[in-house]
């Protein structure tokens, strides 16, 4: 495979083009924001769970960036639905990054990882799940 | 300044001498746009460099011995050979930092601190790079000033027609403006800010981080009363910049950082500062960046700062209408005849870390992001652009190729 179909592979431009999970949730149980100024990559994490308030029903996002951290926050959206919540805030980034399936830099793993950081956050202001000890590199990400 | 014909840049010629060039990227030839963020070194600065170490090492100013004295020549005549380059009146006005970005920190806490309080106002403008924003928000902020921002035009420009109004109801004490924008090549008019700020009693402090490699700077008729430059950006080694500053304004500031070197004497008491340069240098200097800096100015002078200037206006020339011809990419600032060699761009519908991304796979290198101007980005409506810069190395093959890339990128995302 080449260095270029690596790189944007089939998969990653159709999550881009076709975002799963795409859109603004109007009563999500818990929302977070989450922005990579060095680059401008943005985006807002929608959660709502099921009746047992610890299974996530939906996951939703909007925003926009380049197509890594858009993809990327598309194929979490479907790798999380379904999972409890306490799960999913300890969830290693490995476990997306083998699902994303490319090799990153450093400057794009902040990319691919922005969707996963803000999510963890959604939870721990919804949920009170704990926010992971080490960000690996997210630390120029703004989450508010 | 001698009006002669300048023979035209051979920037082939002269790309021979940068080793980088020989070794291609993910199997394409380099085609290096990215200037503005630094530039390649030629054999010249790395070998004057490694015979420095090889040949004249040793610490500067205080030993007594060959190899001290060798060495201590070898930095003075680099500062001269900065002097002469910015046509200051002395050397003891040239202070060698890491970068220019360190200039101007040296400038917002050695004068600005001592300077400015309530009631006085800082002036920066909307094209800034943050290295000329930055500090003076800081030391506004600890000095109870007013900061303040002259803004843009469409076109990319400053708006003079607001300096008084975005000056009023305070004391303009400090106008700090680039020299060249870095992200839309907007040259600023110093001499006028220079103008305006002197009636009203300010000092301009000028960034000249993306002027002095690219066109002549004389600090005798530039009329700002400091100029920060960065040798990395002018052929020269990384972790060397200097600042040139008025010998009054210079002696009558604090030290910046205090040490070694730049005392005269030390004791319990009280301790007194060293003549300039040294005041401003403390520990010890970065010797060899500074020689390979002296090294860099031969080389870029022999090229000629004006055949620079013209060759890099041609590449831009050439740059804008290629990208003209390309559908839905938008480009930013002033028109090719007032822009120096840098052209920001976008591709609708794809982000700049995309584009940058794929131009990579195709042997391109450009930047992309917020190019430290985040203010001007607001201004101009985005989070980030792709940004080309040339220099006297560039050739237009290069920009050929970034437009192939383009059409590359437009094939993958549509």
């Amino acid at each position: 495979m080449s260095e270029f179909d690596q790189l944007y592979r089939e998969v990653i431009l159709d999550h881009y083009k076709n975002p799963r999970g795409h859109g603004v949730m109007d009563d999500a149980d818990v929302e977070a924001e989450g922005q990579n100024p060095l680059c401008g990559d943005e985006v807002s994490i929608y959660v709502s769970f099921a009746e047992d308030g610890d299974t996530i029903d939906e996951v939703m996002f909007s925003g926009r960036g380049c197509a890594i951290s858009q993809a990327a926050t598309s194929m979490l959206t479907e790798m999380v639905k379904g999972r409890r919540a306490s799960d999913v805030a300890t969830m290693p980034k490995e476990d997306l990054l083998e699902e994303i399936g490319i090799p990153l830099t450093p400057v794009r793993m902040k990319c691919a990882m922005l969707g996963l950081a803000t999510l963890k956050i959604a939870l721990h202001k919804g949920k009170g799940t704990p926010l992971p000890d080490e960000w690996a590199g997210m630390d120029e990400i703004e989450l508010k | 300044m001698a009006v002669t014909a300048q023979p035209k840049l051979d920037a082939a010629k002269l790309r021979a001498d940068f080793p980088i060039f020989e070794h291609p990227v993910h199997g394409k030839p380099l085609a290096f746009l990215d200037s503005a963020a630094s530039s390649q070194k030629p054999r010249q600065v790395l070998d004057a460099m490694t015979a420095f170490y090889e040949t004249s090492y040793a610490n500067v100013h205080r030993g007594v011995y060959e190899l001290a004295e060798r060495a201590t020549e070898a930095l003075e005549l680099a500062r001269e050979k900065a002097r002469a380059f910015v046509n200051a009146p002395a050397a003891r006005e040239i202070v060698f930092l890491r970068n220019a970005t360190e200039a101007i920190n040296l400038v917002a806490y050695a004068w600005g601190l001592g300077n400015l309080g309530p009631g006085d106002v800082v002036l920066v403008t909307e094209l800034e790079h943050h290295s000329n924003y930055v500090p003076w928000q800081f030391i506004a902020g600890k000095t109870g000033a007013d900061f303040r921002m002259l803004p843009l035009d469409d076109q990319g420009e400053l708006r003079l027609d607001l300096l008084d109004e975005t000056a009023a109801g305070g004391t303009v004490k400090v106008v700090a403006a680039g020299y060249v924008s870095n992200s839309l090549g907007t040259v600023n008019p110093i001499e006028q800010l220079a103008r305006w700020a002197h009636e009203r009693g300010a000092i301009v402090v000028c960034d000249a981080a993306q002027a002095a490699p690219h066109r002549r700077v004389d600090v005798q008729t530039l009329g700002a009363d400091f100029v920060a430059v960065s040798g990395h950006k002018m052929c020269g080694p990384s972790g060397i910049g200097f600042l040139w500053g008025r010998s009054e304004l210079l002696e009558a500031m604090d030290p910046f950082l205090t040490g070694g070197h730049m005392i005269r004497k030390v004791g319990f008491e009280a301790t007194s500062w060293g003549e300039l340069p040294h005041k401003f240098e403390a520990g010890t200097a970065p010797m060899a960046e500074a020689v390979g800096l002296g090294a860099a100015i031969d080389y870029v002078t022999a090229a000629g700062l004006d055949a620079i200037e013209q060759h890099e206006h041609e590449l831009a020339a050439h740059a804008l209408d290629r990208l003209a011809e390309l559908p839905r990419v938008t480009t930013y600032g002033p028109p090719a005849d007032r822009r120096a060699g840098i052209v920001s761009f976008n591709v609708e519908g794809v982000h700049p870390h995309d584009v940058a991304q794929i131009l990579d796979l195709e042997g391109v290198a450009i930047r992309a992001g917020h190019h430290c101007c985040q203010p001007l980005m607001q201004k101009l409506g985005v989070v980030a652009t792709n940004r080309a810069s040339f220099y006297l190395y560039t050739v237009r093959e290069e920009i050929d190729q970034l437009v192939n890339g383009l059409q590359r990128v437009r094939e993958v995302f549509g």
